[in-house]
């Protein structure tokens, strides 16, 4: 029993990075039909940057030089992370995507295959092929909840990754930019006749996906503390299978594929051994997608119409 | 007529290719400000076309030449076409937001406007005013309404976004004759308060008892302009848009 309630939470962390890395996919996908293959490369220049941060940040505090305490270290380490990390994502629209903005969709796909390789390749230039090893931001320690041990870092992780999906919702919901966004997933072609530049939604929608991708790069690397520049990669696909389980271009499907492929993935590994447990959790979601092939929320026609 | 207004709006050998299709062959004409203009023509006579190209939605001829106030319309992207001229457009196609809420749609529209929220409250109270039922529907998907009713939101949505000059394409289209008295009765009021009108019909009968002054397209070329009396009167037009 207590050992089904410590999986729980084991897949409910792992949902929570699907699932923030998930959001990036489909809220571009939303707005531009677009499927943006840099973004798990996205989140790996996002760990890094975070690395930065909490390395600098850390040193800072330990010298004395900012009187900082640990918590505001990671308050501040998490905040300006997913501030750098939103000019990535700005910045690979404004490069790679915009100019191919009406050219076929596969050719933005393939194209964001390619930044997704520049960016592994920079990283690894700019860094050496040494891994880093992200800073300790809080002290880990396990805790006794009811008849479950759970670390409070896995705590923290949960709490803040819905504490975020609450507030993209609420961002969506009630913002004039959220708003927009919205619209432009239900007819791309008249939101300039309301007035609103559509490079600017566009661009936010970038820079929200990313300031996601960031604060899971900085939950991850306290997690699981070695990086390198191609742990975007597997990651990354997976959020995007999460993406496409939930439903293509879906919020809520995002959050909830990214949960239910944490699920499937910890059930697999705690019955089967754990080599088995990609080939077993993918076959699953094959199956769930055989049945319901635009996901869980997603719609069966998505028109993009033209005026 | 009084030689001595200027026009507002001036299209000069406007042309719109689309690829290998040329759908409009330099065509001319001006409105002046606070007049009702008509353009009517049948299916595919290149309607649309203009009035995309006054929005800045499609490319245009090298030769063509728009001005709004005086203002080169070719130098203003389609969102500062709205926010910075002043020029508002209801699609063909009313092309709502069928996801968002009567109030969204209407929110949104406002997106760009600068004026202080009191500004803004008058013209969401005027809207309301025009069209009631949209008051009582404000929280209402915008894609569940009827036709009658997602008519009336895109006319009060552009006329959120933006009041010199209203471009109409087909508002007409799919409404009963009843729904369609109001709703011009609705521009009228509109026209009244100060916005130019602009629009584009195939129901030539209706837009000519509309308008001031009307223009007849044809596959691409104006072939007929003048004060609508004259155009509802005009043999041609007759025969070829008011059945005979
Ligand atoms: N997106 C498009 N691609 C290709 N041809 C188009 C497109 N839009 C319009 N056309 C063509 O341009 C011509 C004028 O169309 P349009 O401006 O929509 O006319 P109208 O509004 O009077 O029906 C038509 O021959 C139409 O087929
Ligand atoms: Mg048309």
């Amino acid at each position: 029993m207590s050992q089904v309630a410590q999986q729980l939470f084991n897949a409910l962390q792992w949902g929570s990075f699907y699932a923030l890395i998930a959001l990036g996919y489909s809220m571009v996908y939303s707005i531009l039909m677009l499927f943006n293959f840099a973004h798990g490369d996205v989140f790996m220049v996002a760990t890094y940057i975070g690395y930065f941060v909490a390395t600098l940040l850390l040193g800072l505090a330990l010298s004395g030089s900012l009187p900082l305490s640990g918590v505001a270290v990671f308050v501040l380490t998490l905040l300006l992370t997913m501030f750098l990390a939103s000019f990535i994502g700005i910045a690979v629209e404004r490069v790679a995507y915009r100019p191919l903005r009406d050219a076929p969709r596969a050719s933005a796909a393939i194209t964001g295959l390619m930044v997704g390789i520049f960016l592994e390749t920079l990283v690894l230039y700019l860094l050496g092929a040494s891994r880093r090893n992200f800073p300790t931001l809080i002290e880990v320690n396990t805790f006794e909840l009811g008849p479950v041990q759970v670390t409070n870092l896995k705590v923290l992780t949960i709490v803040l990754a819905v504490v975020l999906m609450v507030l993209l919702h609420l961002f969506i919901r009630k913002t004039k930019v959220g708003m927009a966004m919205r619209a432009m997933s239900y007819d791309y072609a008249v939101i300039p006749l309301m007035g609103v530049p559509l490079d600017l939604i566009i661009a936010f929608t970038f820079a929200l996906g990313s300031a996601l991708a960031g604060a899971a790069g900085v939950l991850f690397g306290m997690a699981y503390p070695v990086l390198d520049p191609y742990m975007g990669v597997l990651i990354g696909w997976k959020a995007f299978v999460a993406a496409i389980l939930g439903g293509r271009g879906s919020i809520l499907g995002a959050v909830a594929g990214g949960f239910l492929l944490g699920f499937i993935e910890i059930l697999v590994a705690a019955v089967l051994t754990s080599t088995m447990r990609d080939l077993v959790a993918y076959s699953i979601v094959l199956l769930i997608l055989t049945f319901r092939p635009y996901g869980l929320f997603g719609e069966e026609h998505s028109v993009r119409l033209r005026l | 007529m009084a030689a001595e207004r200027t026009p507002q709006l001036v299209v000069e050998n406007l042309e719109v290719y689309y690829g290998a299709i040329k759908a409009l062959h330099g065509i001319s004409f001006h409105v002046y400000p606070g007049e009702i203009v008509t353009i009517i023509g049948a299916n595919g006579a290149g309607k649309t076309s203009t009035l995309r190209a006054i929005s800045r939605l499609v490319k245009v001829g090298p030769e063509t030449r728009m001005t709004f106030e005086g203002h080169d319309l070719l130098a203003y992207p389609p969102h500062k076409v709205v926010s910075e001229l002043g020029i508002s457009h209801v699609p063909e196609g009313r092309r709502l937001f069928g996801n968002l809420t009567v109030w969204e749609n209407l929110q949104l529209a406002t997106f760009a406007r600068k004026d202080p929220p009191e500004v803004i409250q008058r013209d969401f109270d005027m809207v309301f005013d025009l069209f009631p039922r949209l008051a009582e529907r404000r929280n209402q998907r915008a894609g569940t309404m009827s036709g009658g009713e997602q008519q009336m939101l895109a006319v009060a949505r552009a006329l959120i976004t933006a009041r010199r000059m209203m471009l109409l394409d087909e508002p007409s289209m799919g409404l009963a004759p009843k729904l369609m008295q109001e709703m011009f009765e609705a521009l009228k009021e509109i026209n009244k308060e100060g916005t130019t009108i602009l629009l584009v019909e195939q129901n030539a009968n209706m837009a000519l008892r509309f308008a001031q002054r009307g223009y007849v397209l044809e596959t691409g070329n104006l072939v007929l302009e003048g004060p609508s009396q004259d155009l509802l009167a005009n043999p041609r037009v007759k025969e070829a848009y008011l059945g005979g």
